[in-house]
C-alpha cells in the first residue's frame, strides 16, 4: 500500500511552499485584505510562470500535464498560504468544466490562456440564497441568449469568461438545464462587486441581458457535468481548506509556546493543549478523508462521489474548527485586524459555503452511501 | 498513491491468506463475524480454550507474535508484514483476545528489559498462547497518574516481598503471569522510587477477585498481594528504574496499528436505514442525515488515517504518536451514536431486552460499555496531553509533586 504522495509529488509542494512563503506573505495578502486591489496580480502571473496554474492541464492546450494529485499539493499551499487569486474559480471550476464537457475549440481558446495566467474564468452556478440544484437555476436561455442574474459569483467581476448553468426546458426535470460559456469582455454582462465575507477572494453578481453566449456541453446535460465539476471542485477545495486548517494550527501553536500568562506559557494549561489537540485530530482526519479523495480523483474511481463528499465534509469542519480557535487561543489579540487569526476564520467560512454548504453536502453524502450499500 | 501491495507483500499476503483458508476454526467464523462492541464471548466454547488452540496452531506454522525474532517465538517478520497478517488473520483475529496484552504489552517489556535466559524461558509460551499474561499496573489511587502507585515491594535477602492491591487488569483470573510494577523506595521522587517485576500468578498471597463494572459486566479484576515474594531474578531493569520500563509497555499499548476500532458507524447507519419514524425513514430526516454524515467522515477519517500509517510501515518508516486519535474519536463516538440512536426510540429506548424489536439492545449495551473506551488504555484527557505534548511539541503541565519525595506528597485519608 502506498497511500501518501510520491517524492516528486512531495518536491512539488516543497517547491511551492518556498514560492508562496517569498511571494505571497501575510503583508501581500493584506493588500487585497484592504480592499485595495481586487487580487494579487503579481502573484498570479507568478504562479503561471511557476507552471501552477496549468499543472493539470493537458501539455496540448497548453498546461503542464502532470495531473490531479499534482495540482492537491498545489492547492493545499494555495489555503495555507491565503492566497488572494482567482485559483479556485479559474482552476478547480473554469478550467475543470473546460475538460470535462468543452469543445476542443472552447478549450484551445482558453486552457492555454487560463495555464498561461492571461485568463481568469469562473462558474457562475447561484443565483441568491440556496444550494445548488437544479430547481434553483431560474437564468434563462432561449435563441442563444441569456437573460438573468447570477449571485454570488466567486471572482465575476474580474473574470474573462464565465461558465453558467441556464435552464433550457421546462419539464421539471435535471435536463431542463444546459451549460453555456460567456466571454464576460465581449459585452452583454453587467458585473458588480459585492462586499463578502473574504476580501481577499471576491465576489460579484452578473446581470444578463439579451447575452450572447455559446453552449458548452450537450444541451440538457448541464447538470450532469455540473455534478461531476462540484465533485472535482470538493476535493481540490479539500485540500485548500487542509492547507489552511494546518496553518491555523500551526499559529495556535506557536502562540502558546510564545504567550506568557500566569507565569507560564499558556501552551502548559490542559484547557489550551486539550484545543490544540482536539484541533489537530480535525486536521488529521480532514487530511485522511482528502487523500482518498485525491485518489479517486486521480484515478477517476467509482468511488468519487462519496469520496469527494466525505472530503468535503471533513475538510470544512476542520478548517472552520481550527480556524475559530486559532483565535481562541491567541485571546484577545486574536480579535484584532493586525493579527493573521481573522484571516483564515473569514476564508474557512467562505470555503465552507462556496460549492454548497456543509448540510447540503452531508445530504450528498448520506445519498451517495445509500446507493452504494444498496448496489 | 495507490491501495496495492509491493510484490514482496503480496506474496506474503498470499502465504498468509492460504495457511488461513487451510487451518482457521471455521466453525466459529459466522460467530465471530457478528458485529460485537466489547468483549468477545463464544455461546457454546470457552474463548480461552479456542483462543490457546488457535494460537498454539499459529505458532506452530510461525504465524504467532510474527514481528518478534524467531528465538523468542516469533517469525522474525516486518511490521508490515504484521500488519498484513492481521488484516489476513481476519475475523479469527478476535480469537488472539486473551493474549493481547501479554504480546502487546508484557512481551515487549520483557524482550527490551529481560535477562538472555528470562526472553528465551518465556517469550515463546507467551507467543504460543501456552502461557498467559497480565500486566499489574492500574490501582485504586493510581490511573492516569500510574507513577503514584502504593504497592509496596521490600527486599528481604534474594526476594522481594510484595503488598498491596493492583485494579482493572484484564484475564488476570486465566493468566499465568503478571508484568507487576511497584514501589521499592517512598523516600524518593515518585517516578524514580519504582522497580519492574514479573511474578506467577500462582504465587501464594496473590488474590483475584472480578470487579463488577458500571455496565453489569466482570471483564476486569482486582489484584491484592499479601507477602508475595518475587526471587530478584524476576526483576526487569534496575532497581529504581521501573518507570523507564513501564514506558516501553506503554508505548506499545498506543502502537496498534491497522486494528480497527468500532466507531458504531455501520451499525448506525443500518438503524436509520430501516427506522420508520411518523414522517418516514429515519435516514430521510435532514436532522439525522447531518448527524449521520458527520460521524461517517469521522470513521472513514480513521480508516484512512490508518492506511496512511500502514503506508509509512512499508516504507521502513516508523509512525509515531499520532496514532493516538484512534481511540480518542471512536470512544465519544460510539458514546454520541448511542445515545442519538436511543433518543430515536423515544421513550422505547429504555428498554434493553435482546427481544426488542428494533435493535436488540445493541444501542443500549453501546451506551452503558462506551464510557470505558474513553478511559480504558489512556483516558480522553491523556491521549489529548499526548497529542499536544508529543506531537504538537507543547511543555508538559507544571507537576507540583514531580521532586517531592513520595511519601512527602499530599494525600487524602492515607
Amino acid at each position: 500500500m502506498n497511500f501518501d504522495f510520491s517524492d516528486d509529488q512531495k518536491q512539488l509542494r516543497d517547491q511551492a511552499r518556498k514560492f508562496l512563503s517569498e511571494k505571497c506573505s501575510p503583508k501581500a495578502v493584506r493588500v487585497v485584505l484592504d480592499g485595495k486591489v481586487p487580487y494579487d496580480k503579481e502573484l498570479w502571473k507568478g504562479l503561471a510562470e511557476m507552471g501552477f496554474l496549468g499543472v493539470a492541464i493537458p501539455e496540448e492546450f497548453g498546461g503542464a500535464g502532470a495531473g490531479h494529485l499534482e495540482l492537491c499539493v498545489i492547492a493545499e499551499e494555495m489555503g495555507r498560504a491565503n492566497a488572494p487569486v482567482p485559483f479556485s474559480s479559474t482552476v478547480y471550476l473554469a478550467a475543470e468544466t473546460l475538460l470535462i464537457a468543452g469543445s476542443d475549440a472552447q478549450k484551445t481558446k482558453w486552457l492555454p490562456a487560463i495555464a498561461s495566467g492571461e485568463a481568469i474564468g469562473t462558474l457562475a452556478l447561484f443565483e441568491g440564497t440556496g444550494n445548488p440544484s437544479p430547481k434553483n437555476i431560474k437564468l434563462a436561455a432561449s435563441n442563444g441568449l441569456l437573460n438573468g442574474v447570477k449571485k454570488p459569483v466567486p471572482d465575476g467581476a474580474i473574470a474573462d469568461f464565465a461558465i453558467l448553468a441556464a435552464r433550457t426546458g421546462s419539464s421539471g426535470r435535471d435536463n431542463d438545464i444546459s451549460l453555456f460559456l460567456v466571454d464576460l469582455k465581449a459585452g452583454g454582462v453587467e458585473a458588480r462587486s459585492l462586499t463578502n465575507l473574504d476580501p481577499t477572494r471576491v465576489q460579484a453578481e452578473l446581470t444578463f441581458k439579451n447575452c450572447k453566449a455559446e453552449p458548452l456541453g450537450a444541451a440538457g446535460e448541464g447538470w450532469s457535468i455540473l455534478t461531476q465539476v462540484l465533485d472535482r471542485a470538493a476535493v481540490l477545495t479539500a485540500f485548500e481548506q487542509v492547507g489552511g486548517a494546518d496553518r491555523a494550527l500551526e499559529m495556535g501553536r506557536d502562540y502558546a509556546l510564545d504567550r506568557i500568562a500566569f507565569g507560564r506559557p499558556i501552551g502548559s494549561f490542559q484547557a489550551i493543549k486539550h484545543m490544540l489537540a482536539d484541533m489537530y485530530v480535525a486536521a488529521t482526519l480532514a487530511r485522511s478523508n482528502s487523500y482518498y479523495g485525491a485518489w479517486a480523483l486521480s484515478t477517476n474511481a467509482s468511488e468519487l462521489p462519496e469520496a469527494a463528499a466525505a472530503a468535503r465534509i471533513s475538510a470544512t469542519q476542520a478548517f472552520q474548527h481550527c480556524a475559530k480557535n486559532n483565535i481562541q487561543v491567541h485571546g484577545g489579540m486574536g480579535f484584532t485586524w493586525e493579527f493573521d487569526c481573522h484571516m483564515y476564520y473569514r476564508r474557512a467560512n467562505a470555503l465552507a459555503l462556496g460549492l454548497g454548504s456543509l448540510s447540503y453536502w452531508e445530504d450528498q453524502l448520506i445519498d451517495r452511501m445509500r446507493k452504494k450499500n444498496a448496489a | 498513491m495507490n491501495f496495492d501491495d509491493t510484490p514482496q507483500e503480496a506474496e506474503f499476503r498470499a502465504t498468509a491468506r492460504t495457511w488461513v483458508a487451510a487451518n482457521a476454526p471455521k466453525e466459529f467464523e459466522e460467530e465471530l463475524s457478528k458485529s460485537s462492541l466489547g468483549r468477545i464471548r463464544l455461546a457454546k466454547h470457552d474463548m480461552v480454550e479456542v483462543g490457546k488452540a488457535w494460537q498454539k496452531k499459529k505458532s506452530e506454522a510461525g504465524w504467532a507474535c510474527l514481528h518478534w525474532p524467531k528465538e523468542y517465538g516469533g517469525r522474525g517478520a516486518t511490521p508490515i508484514e504484521r500488519v498484513i497478517w492481521q488484516q489476513e488473520e481476519g475475523v479469527y483475529g478476535k480469537l488472539t483476545q486473551p493474549f493481547q496484552i501479554g504480546e502487546g504489552m508484557c512481551g515487549p517489556t520483557v524482550m527490551a528489559w529481560g535477562s538472555e535466559e528470562a526472553k528465551r524461558r518465556y517469550l515463546p509460551k507467551l507467543a504460543s498462547g501456552e502461557e498467559i499474561w497480565c500486566q499489574l499496573f492500574s490501582e485504586p489511587s493510581a490511573g492516569s497518574d500510574v507513577a503514584g502507585l502504593r504497592t509496596r515491594a521490600e527486599k528481604k535477602g534474594d526476594n522481594w516481598v510484595v503488598n498491596g492491591q493492583k485494579i482493572w487488569t484484564s484475564g488476570a483470573h486465566y493468566s499465568d503471569y503478571g508484568l507487576l510494577i511497584a514501589r521499592t523506595d517512598p523516600n524518593v521522587a515518585k517516578h524514580k522510587g519504582l522497580t519492574m517485576f514479573f511474578l506467577s500468578m500462582k504465587s501464594p498471597g496473590v488474590e483475584v477477585r472480578p470487579i463488577r463494572q458500571a455496565n453489569g459486566m466482570q471483564e476486569f479484576n482486582e489484584v491484592y498481594f499479601t507477602d508475595v515474594v518475587i526471587p530478584d531474578s524476576q526483576r526487569l531493569g534496575a532497581v529504581g528504574d521501573g518507570w523507564n520500563a513501564s514506558l516501553t509497555t506503554l508505548m506499545n499499548e498506543r502502537m496498534s496499528i491497522g486494528s480497527r476500532l468500532a466507531t458504531g458507524v455501520p451499525e448506525m447507519f443500518e438503524f436509520c436505514s430501516n427506522l420508520m419514524l411518523e414522517d418516514g425513514l429515519a435516514i430521510d430526516d435532514p436532522a439525522v442525515r447531518s448527524k449521520l454524515a458527520s460521524w461517517a467522515v469521522k470513521s472513514s477519517g480513521l480508516k484512512y488515517t490508518s492506511y496512511r500509517a500502514i503506508s509509512a510501515l512499508s516504507k521502513g518508516e516508523r509512525p509515531g504518536p499520532e496514532n493516538s486519535i484512534g481511540k480518542l474519536v471512536s470512544g465519544m463516538m460510539l458514546q454520541d451514536i448511542a445515545t442519538y440512536a436511543m433518543d430515536l426510540q423515544g421513550a422505547a429506548g429504555v428498554l434493553t431486552g435482546a427481544d426488542e424489536e428494533t435493535v436488540h439492545g445493541q444501542f443500549q449495551q453501546m451506551l452503558l460499555s462506551s464510557p470505558s473506551m474513553r478511559i480504558a488504555g489512556g483516558t480522553d484527557e491523556i491521549l489529548r496531553n499526548i497529542i499536544a505534548e508529543r506531537v504538537l511539541g507543547l511543555p508538559g503541565d507544571i507537576r507540583v509533586d514531580k521532586d517531592v519525595p513520595y511519601n512527602k506528597i499530599p494525600t487524602k485519608g492515607r
